[in-house]
């Protein structure tokens, strides 16, 4: 074997060497305002089938984005992933060309947060593993995982990566931003079949910031107990149920419907929010979502964002009041407020959140504080993950339709749902919450309790 | 070689131009691969130039101009493969992805030796009457130009539209295929699509309508769109849809309208038909061949040779010429799309359908132009033969999981009642299973149509096309309030 090809340094990025280039080619362009985010990344990742590798990757990849502003105050940019020196100086041509076509009614600048100090994260990067390694990890796991029970016969998609990987963000005013970071993952996404019955899947994920701390045998077990779960099942009638949204659901549909939040989709009309939303109540006054880049379970933050800003935690909603809103330099500059680092690096810069957390803030206020996802008796249904958000969501309009993996679960008694859709509106919904349950429980994109919510429609095929 | 990716030895690229030039130095290292004792050596680089437009109202606000070079080296040993990709195309970066990916099946770089390698064939160069493309695709003046002109046309169209937004987006690409089985072919490829989308409001009701457009090899694709009937077509959809009701659930009938309806057969059938599927053992359909799977009325087709369609290629991302790959004919199953990993693991000959967004994805079996053929009837005979049930003029996205239940969304939809179009509705979702579905496609429509679409999967986004001519299922799941 090739220890090698992990401990080799190839693929980092030199900030100092970049720095120099940028400055050389646009004073030659006699450009004298420009700014650059680059990042890099080196992977490797490991595909088992019946016991034998499949498919072993590895990957050195780097891209930088190239933003330069012209005597009208036009931005253009370019992207390029040739970062020779011939390469970033058709960067530099290609933004230069670019911004004769910059929109002249808005124009980003830089962020004014560009050089203040950065919150400490500091993540221990970890020492690399072998291909070896990681073969063995995810040989065992697949067995274990097939052996948990008769019915199990393959593991159909499954991957255990790890990622090195480095940002960069330089402005033509000293702003010098760098930082590197470690990750690994794995997925298990398990087959089932039993006789005369469909074939039924279930899947599990684990992140962290290094492979020896993945909880691979906690995903294991979640992924086999899913789809044991899964194996006896029935179809339900079309009808309105009381449903509890799993963390993991919750947060996705919270996840889709982001743009609520979002100040640049504000800006677009495309939100279901409005400028003048900020202190409006949007949902049950117990419920309280904030986004939390710099929370210490969220292995993948990043200390600044693509403009250089610092990264912060931001309260969006409070006791069901919209609050805050996240920002890029130019939505925050039209709203008259400070950039929150939640942005990306464009002509028109994008904004996201990081890492949403959901929590309550009286318990007391909880419609029905007996529900409890372990206890309750009465019949619900338990919505363990949403599919096809890409198509199901219609986010400017509030309304969704979704396929969803769960339970029915009557008497405490679980019994999986053959086939089935979960169809509303994301304002009623989050106004229809019953109870809030008080155990937060850390997922792979965020924290948030069991959410219950009355008169949720749901279609089945019974 | 160096820590820093911009030290100067880095400035020797390996490849300046892709041409027959290269060959000495790919056999070197196809040679060394088979040296360590690789069973197949496959490099596969790219160039990329690439520009998007975004026209929001009646500004230009962003154009993104992005360019990038990229190669991925993969070996095969028996049935397991290795895969490295890299933007470094030093010598040094493409032996050390080289290194790499023999080092991950366990093999160890030795001095270069011909006796496993018997050479590279003479150059098959798909990109010959293309070099000009990229010169002729309408520069950045003549793409805003078009894009302000739409969001124009939509305004004068309808008061009501709060957004109007154009996107044109023009992906060129130069490859380049090489392998120790003796393949090195080059190609250039371009692509363009246009997408416009609006959200209507009045009062409180909103909609959205969006519509997207494609198309490969075509340079003047852009400067032959149709803005005014486009623009024509979404705002009817979005001023229909804007007082639509919801569509209440249950099991019903359904016509689906051709072109991106076509998007049905894509997520239920046409992902399961590729080896990639078979090989994880996930397809209900992998031992189905010659078997009847679907209705008779339903007969279809994945080709990659439909001229400018989205999905054509002149030659696959493994070098192959694509073909006209007949999937299921009179609802009997004839063939699976194969590519070289597929083909080697499942025994299924390969049909030019090894594709991959870019250099980072290794090549797996993907569909290209796919749609079920045209039948005898007329659009109106489908509808007049349901009672109750749905009419899909317009499909959103949709995505199957891995045992084949699929959902898509309807963008576009309207009530059937006694055989007619009623009212519109919103909020419908398309819930099955393949299986079940295909069986109940019972009526195929005289009106073929294609429509571009990206499809992502296992290698990446690609190019694709989806089409069929308006179809009846007799009965699905359909989500609603």
């Amino acid at each position: 074997m090739n220890n090698s090809i992990t401990n080799h340094k190839i693929g980092e990025l030199d900030p100092l060497l970049l720095n120099s280039l940028l400055t050389k080619y646009s004073h030659e362009s006699k450009i004298t305002k420009w700014d650059m985010g680059a990042s890099s990344s080196r992977d490797i990742s490991v595909q088992v089938q019946k016991g034998n590798a499949k498919q072993l990757k590895g990957s050195q990849r780097h891209s930088m984005t190239l933003r330069v502003w012209n005597k009208y105050n036009q931005v253009g940019i370019t992207s390029t992933s040739d970062l020779t020196s011939e390469g970033i100086r058709k960067a530099m041509r290609g933004a230069i060309e670019a911004s004769v076509f910059g929109n002249k009614k808005e124009s980003p600048e830089f962020s004014s947060l560009a050089k203040a100090e950065l919150a400490e994260i500091n993540p221990k990067v970890s020492d690399p593993h072998t291909i070896e390694e990681l073969l063995n990890i995810m040989k065992y796991a697949e067995k274990k995982l097939i052996d948990t029970h008769q019915s199990i016969d393959s593991v159909p998609y499954n991957g255990l990566n790890e990622s090195y990987i480095e940002r960069i963000y330089i402005n033509s005013e000293g702003a010098n931003r760098h930082m590197k970071l470690s990750q690994s993952s794995i997925y298990l996404y398990a087959k089932a079949e039993e006789e005369n019955k469909k074939p039924r899947s279930a899947g599990g994920i684990r992140v962290n910031s290094s492979l020896d701390k993945l909880d691979i045998n906690s995903c294991i077990k979640e992924t086999s107990e899913k789809l044991i779960s899964h194996l006896k099942y029935k179809s339900i009638e079309t009808n309105k149920y009381l449903t509890c949204f799993t963390p993991e659901a919750f947060l996705q549909l919270i996840s889709a419907f982001s743009s609520m939040f979002n100040a640049r989709s504000i800006m677009d009309g495309v939100s279901l929010m409005n400028e003048h939303s900020i202190g409006t109540q949007i949902a049950v006054s117990n419920l309280n979502i904030s986004d939390e880049g710099l929370h210490p379970d969220n292995v993948g933050a990043f200390s600044f964002d693509g403009e250089g800003t610092p990264t912060q935690n931001i309260n969006l909603v409070s006791r069901g009041i919209l609050t805050n809103l996240l920002h890029s330099e130019a939505t925050a500059r039209k709203f008259g407020v400070t950039p929150t680092g939640h942005a990306g690096l464009g002509a028109k810069v994008s904004v996201s959140p990081d890492w949403l957390v959901v929590s309550k803030c009286k318990p007391e206020m909880d419609k029905d504080q007996s529900l409890n996802v372990k206890k309750t008796l009465q019949e619900f249904i338990l919505i363990d993950e949403l599919s096809a958000i890409h198509s199901g969501v219609k986010a400017s309009q509030g309304s969704f339709s979704l396929p969803f993996d769960g339970w029915i679960v009557s008497n405490g008694k679980k019994t999986s749902i053959e086939a089935a859709t979960v169809a509303g509106d994301i304002l009623n919904v989050l106004k229809s919450i019953v109870k809030i349950e008080n155990e937060q429980i850390v997922t792979h994109q965020g924290i948030s309790p069991h959410v219950w919510v009355q008169d949720m429609s749901i279609t089945g095929e019974a | 070689m160096t820590n820093s990716l911009l030290a100067k030895q880095n400035e020797n690229l390996l490849f300046h131009t892709f041409d027959e030039t290269l060959k000495p130095q790919i056999e070197d290292l196809l040679a060394l691969g088979k040296a360590a004792g690789a069973d197949l050596v496959e490099i596969f680089i790219e160039k990329s130039d690439n520009i998007s437009l975004l026209a929001e109202q009646d500004d230009i606000s962003n154009v993104s101009p992005s360019f990038g070079i990229g190669a991925g080296i993969r070996v095969f040993l028996g049935k397991k493969d290795g895969f490295v990709s890299t933007n470094d195309l030093t010598k040094a970066g493409l032996l050390f992805a080289l290194n790499q990916a023999l080092g991950m099946l366990g093999l160890v770089t030795a001095t270069i030796n011909r006796d496993r390698f018997d050479g590279l064939s003479d150059m098959k160069d798909f990109g010959t009457k293309k070099n000009d493309w990229l010169n002729l695709s309408p520069d950045l003046e003549e793409s805003t130009i078009k894009l302000l002109e739409a969001t124009k046309s939509l305004a004068g169209k309808n008061k009501n539209l709060q957004v109007r937004r154009a996107s044109y987006s023009r992906n060129w690409q130069e490859v380049l295929v090489a392998a120790s089985d003796g393949i090195f072919a080059r190609d250039i490829r371009l692509h363009q699509t246009v997408g416009v989308n609006v959200i209507a409001q009045q009062g409180k009701n909103r909609s959205t309508s969006a519509r997207r457009y494609g198309s490969s090899g075509n340079t003047d694709d852009l400067r032959n769109w149709e803005i005014d009937k486009s623009a024509y077509e979404l705002n009817e959809s979005a001023q229909k849809m804007l007082y639509a009701e919801y569509v209440e659930a249950g099991q019903m009938p359904v016509v689906l309208a051709n072109k991106f309806g076509g998007v049905i057969f894509h997520e239920a059938c046409g992902h399961l038909l590729e080896t990639t599927q078979l090989e994880r053992g996930t397809s209900p359909f992998h031992d189905s061949i010659n078997k009847q799977i679907a209705h008779k009325a339903v007969s279809a087709v994945d080709e990659g040779l439909s001229n400018h369609a989205f999905g054509s290629l002149s030659m696959d991302d493994e070098g192959m010429e694509p073909q006209n790959t007949l999937l299921i004919e009179n609802g009997i199953l004839k063939k699976f799309l194969s590519d070289r990993a597929g083909s080697l693991r499942t025994g299924h000959p390969r049909t030019g359908s090894g594709r991959r967004q870019n250099f980072s994805f290794a090549a797996a079996s993907r569909m290209r132009n796919t749609y079920i053929k045209q039948g005898n009837f007329t659009p109106e005979e489908l509808i007049k033969s349901v009672d109750e049930g749905l009419y899909c003029k317009s499909m959103g996205g949709g995505s199957v999981g891995p045992t084949g239940q699929f959902n898509f969304s309807v963008e576009e939809g309207y009530l059937i009642k006694n055989g007619k179009l009623d009212k519109p509705v919103k909020g419908a979702t398309l819930i099955g299973e393949a299986k079940e579905i295909l069986p109940r496609i019972s009526m195929c429509a005289d009106d073929l149509d294609l429509a571009a679409g990206f499809c992502g999967s296992v290698s990446g986004s690609v190019n694709v096309t989806v089409g069929q001519p308006h179809i009846k299922v007799d009965s699905i799941t359909v989500g609603g309030r």
